[in-house]
């Protein structure tokens, strides 16, 4: 009865353990492994201009809006003494910096990091209605080009989509008729270029708007947005490709812009230029999925050990260790059968060792434990209280440390100083029960148990030093649950242990 | 039946209990933590023994503060030999053997001669708590020391062996007794070095003995045939077992009997926590016999009929 009540719990704790796991594995995107790292693009778009004498400056600057297929990590401005504001109309993202008295020449920066996530869809836009079509007043004999070439055209279309893909495909043919030769002969840029299919779409009555792109390619310098063009096609605004009619954006392409007023416009200024720089690293995950969980403003991330401030995070990071080691004691004691000194005391010194590192920390403890048992046993020779012997024991530890780290520092190991890390208590006591079981039952058991500690507070180090496991402890604490039903479980686990098959060997052999 | 080949299949097969089952099947949900004490504190197990009319050995004193070693001579100065134990003492630590006086000297068990002053340091650690469970502050006994029956004579070497037998929900189920060895200094734990010999509840004969784990039928010090002996008083033994169980309230215990030259079987002290090298000794495991006592809807109250259950339990589960 008492058996099924603590499997239903921890079956329950396991449920609930793995779940919250599994939930933010998949939602929020955090990773397994500590080594899993997202890659993020750090945008700078590099904004100056000279100011006119005398002049208030006021530059408005067009940044995005939430991408699709990327995450915002962060997004900074560096603006000096400007006073900043963002606002986003439903269309568009615009910072507007402003200052009233400045001189010479400016720089502004604005740096955004973004990190690929396709399953991110693109902040939801207001204006999905189609604007009234102005049909822009061609010159007369472009007019009429234009003309011949939209009823071609249309004759071999079904919609808005199918129209601009047709409509492009002649524009770009190899041996262009003459309409397409009299259109082609104004364009010398792509600006040039997506404003006269726009001109073109709109004289058929399909609505359109330029928008701009930045296409993300590593290490790019001085590099600029690319012009890009939106058609609506009766429902939903889509992006296209303004040369081959492909939807969608180009692939790494943000949308910057939509519209046709200019990205960067500053008023008291001249040579005004923007000019892009990208850069491509690899981020920890954690970190990306962090901030990621925050922006889509989770509870579980907002409640997270994540929001505490990073010192006591450290901490954190090391205490959430520690019922691994207390279930790794629970397996070698109650499974395995092995005896240690106290029954948590190997896990206080494997503590330790995190800080000394194994193989100093046991030449340390043991060469700690070697001197204090000498001294522990000139102690027993004075016939002492109990008590005043055990802090007599205490106070030598402590010298002992002491006098280790200088004479080590003297040396030059520095690493000798790490032994003031010890638990000191937990050293005098296991000096003291060691040299009593010394007496009692002969130095070949207390050493073998002394060596048993060790071993098991170098396994315990071992288990809580994994990177990996603290990684996944830290970002996914409810995986605890499942370590307290496994101990839960091992509560009631009735079977031998591993020592008393060789305990009761005699009895297997008949 | 076919022989299980995984070790643990094996000792499962075997009926060997465990550690692990010991303390979630048996102590935990038999032994209450509040009788605890009972047992612990061998004085209040004295003065229960006493009052239940369970013959024990005689207390000559108790010291129970630092200040009263100053008066121990005193206190010893009526006998000659005598014993001083920790009230909490666990695993036979801390008890020191006084058999004679030579001189102004104590002459211990060993043979070695100690004078006040290591008597009187013996007791300021058992008041520390230096033998006592989790290091408590303690009193210590004095008390008469058992001059063990004549049949032990030459398969015991130095200290008293004593008989220990398990007792489950007031009857007894298995025995054995345990021979001080000159490797065991006197004492007689199984896991110090001391000869574990099962005993056949149902008549009271020792079965051959196990000496480090290890078949034995001779004392390793004193050549004695460890087998075939008959312990003398063997159902008053049973009774006085079956009667511990009452007092104590505990339902898992072990009970440690000596035999006294004079005064036949006393109570020396009882176990919440009994170890299970007994299952060595008797090369037999417990679980056949506790699971049968366990399935039993109820437990006879007079004593003699739970004697009788305990010897038909041995008939039918020898091994």
């Amino acid at each position: 009865m008492r058996g099924l009540h603590v499997k239903l719990l921890a079956l329950l704790l396991i449920v609930i353990g793995v779940s919250l796991c599994w939930f933010k594995v998949t939602r929020l995107g955090l990773p397994l492994m500590p080594t899993e790292k997202a890659e993020v693009w750090t945008v700078e778009a590099r904004i100056e201009f000279k100011v006119l004498k005398d002049a208030a400056i006021k530059a408005r600057f067009y940044i995005p809006r939430q991408p699709g297929g990327f995450t915002v990590v962060d997004e900074s401005f560096v603006s000096g003494h400007y006073g900043l504001t963002t606002e986003d109309d439903g269309l568009n993202r615009a910072a507007e910096w402003a200052v009233r008295e400045v001189n010479g020449h400016q720089v502004l920066y604005y740096r955004i990091n973004l990190s690929k996530d396709p399953s991110i869809q693109p902040a939801p836009s207001q204006a999905n209605t189609a604007p009234p079509i102005f049909v822009p007043r061609l010159p007369e004999a472009l007019a009429s080009a234009a003309k011949g070439l939209i009823e071609d055209v249309l004759k071999k279309s079904a919609d808005a989509r199918t129209f601009v893909r047709e409509l492009l495909v002649r524009l770009n043919a190899q041996s262009p008729d003459p309409n397409v030769m009299l259109l082609r002969q104004g364009v010398v840029n792509e600006d040039d270029w997506v404003r006269l299919i726009s001109d073109l779409l709109a004289t058929a009555n399909v609505s359109s708007r330029p928008a701009q792109v930045l296409v993300l390619q590593d290490g790019m310098n001085h590099g600029a947005l690319k012009p890009w063009l939106e058609i609506f096609d009766g429902r939903l605004w889509v992006s296209l490709d303004p040369w081959t009619g492909e939807p969608g954006l180009p692939e790494g392409g943000v949308l910057w812009h939509i519209g046709n007023d200019a990205v960067l416009d500053v008023s008291g200024g001249k040579n005004a230029k923007v000019e892009f720089s990208v850069s491509r690293r690899a981020q920890d995950r954690t970190l990306v999925a962090e901030e990621r969980a925050r922006k889509m403003g989770s509870r579980l991330m907002e409640y997270s050990l994540f929001s505490l401030p990073v010192s006591v995070q450290n901490v954190y990071r090391v205490l959430l260790m520690v019922p691994i080691g207390a279930f790794l004691i629970v397996i070698l004691r109650n499974v395995v059968g092995l005896k240690t000194f106290g029954t948590f005391m190997p896990i206080l010194i494997s503590l330790a060792f995190r800080e000394t590192e194994l193989i100093w920390g046991m030449v340390l403890f043991t060469v700690l434990v070697f001197l204090g048992l000498t001294i522990r046993f000139y102690l027993e020779y004075l016939k002492l209280l109990l008590v005043p012997r055990l802090a007599s024991v205490l106070i030598i530890v402590i010298m002992l440390m002491a006098f280790i780290s200088v004479f080590s520092h003297k040396l030059g190991f520095d690493r000798g100083l790490s032994v003031a890390l010890f638990p000191m208590v937990i050293l005098a006591m296991t000096i003291e029960r060691m040299s009593l079981l010394w007496e009692e039952m002969g130095p070949a058991e207390a050493l073998s148990q002394g060596f048993g500690s060790l071993m098991v507070a170098a396994l315990g180090y071992l288990c809580m030093s994994s990177q990996s496991l603290e990684h996944l402890i830290f970002v996914f604490p409810e995986l605890l649950l499942v370590v307290l039903a496994m101990t839960l479980l091992l509560g009631r686990y009735t079977g031998y242990r591993l020592t008393e098959l060789w305990r009761f060997r005699s009895a297997l052999r008949s | 039946m076919e022989r299980a080949w995984l070790p643990w299949n094996r000792l499962r097969q075997l009926g060997v209990m465990g550690l692990n089952e010991r303390n979630a099947d048996f102590i935990l949900p038999y032994n209450s933590r509040r009788n605890f004490p009972l047992v612990d504190n061998k004085l209040l197990t004295k003065a229960l023994a006493v009052e239940a009319g369970i013959p024990v050995p005689e207390l000559f004193g108790v010291v129970e503060i630092v200040h009263q070693i100053e008066n121990l001579k005193e206190l010893l100065a009526p006998y000659d030999d005598f014993v001083i134990k920790p009230a909490h003492g666990a695993g036979g630590e801390g008890i020191l053997v006084v058999t004679g006086r030579h001189g102004g000297r104590y002459r211990k068990a060993n043979g070695v001669l100690a004078d006040e002053e290591d008597l009187g340091h013996h007791v300021s650690n058992i008041l520390g708590g230096l033998y006592s469970l989790a290091g408590r502050p303690d009193k210590a006994l004095i008390e008469y020391r058992v001059k063990f029956d004549p049949i032990f004579e030459n398969i015991s070497f130095q200290g008293v062996p004593d008989i220990r037998i398990l007792v489950f929900r007031g009857i007894p189920v298995m025995a054995m007794i345990r021979l001080p060895t000159r490797l065991s200094d006197g004492k007689a734990n199984l896991h110090q070095g001391a000869i574990g010999v099962g005993i056949d509840l149902a008549t009271g004969r020792t079965f051959s003995g196990v000496w480090h784990e290890r078949p034995i039928d001779q004392h390793p010090d004193t050549g004695g045939h460890l087998s075939g002996r008959c312990i003398p008083y063997w159902d008053e033994i049973l009774a006085m077992t079956a009667q511990c169980h009452d007092f104590s309230g505990l339902g898992f215990i072990g009970v440690d009997i000596v035999l006294d030259a004079q005064h036949g079987p006393m109570m020396l002290e009882m176990n919440a926590r009994p170890g299970l090298s007994i299952q060595l000794a008797n090369q037999l495991g417990l679980q056949p016999r506790v699971r049968h006592v366990q399935a039993m809807i109820s437990v006879p109250t007079v004593i003699a009929e739970r004697v009788q259950t305990a010897k038909n339990l041995a008939r039918y589960t020898a091994s």
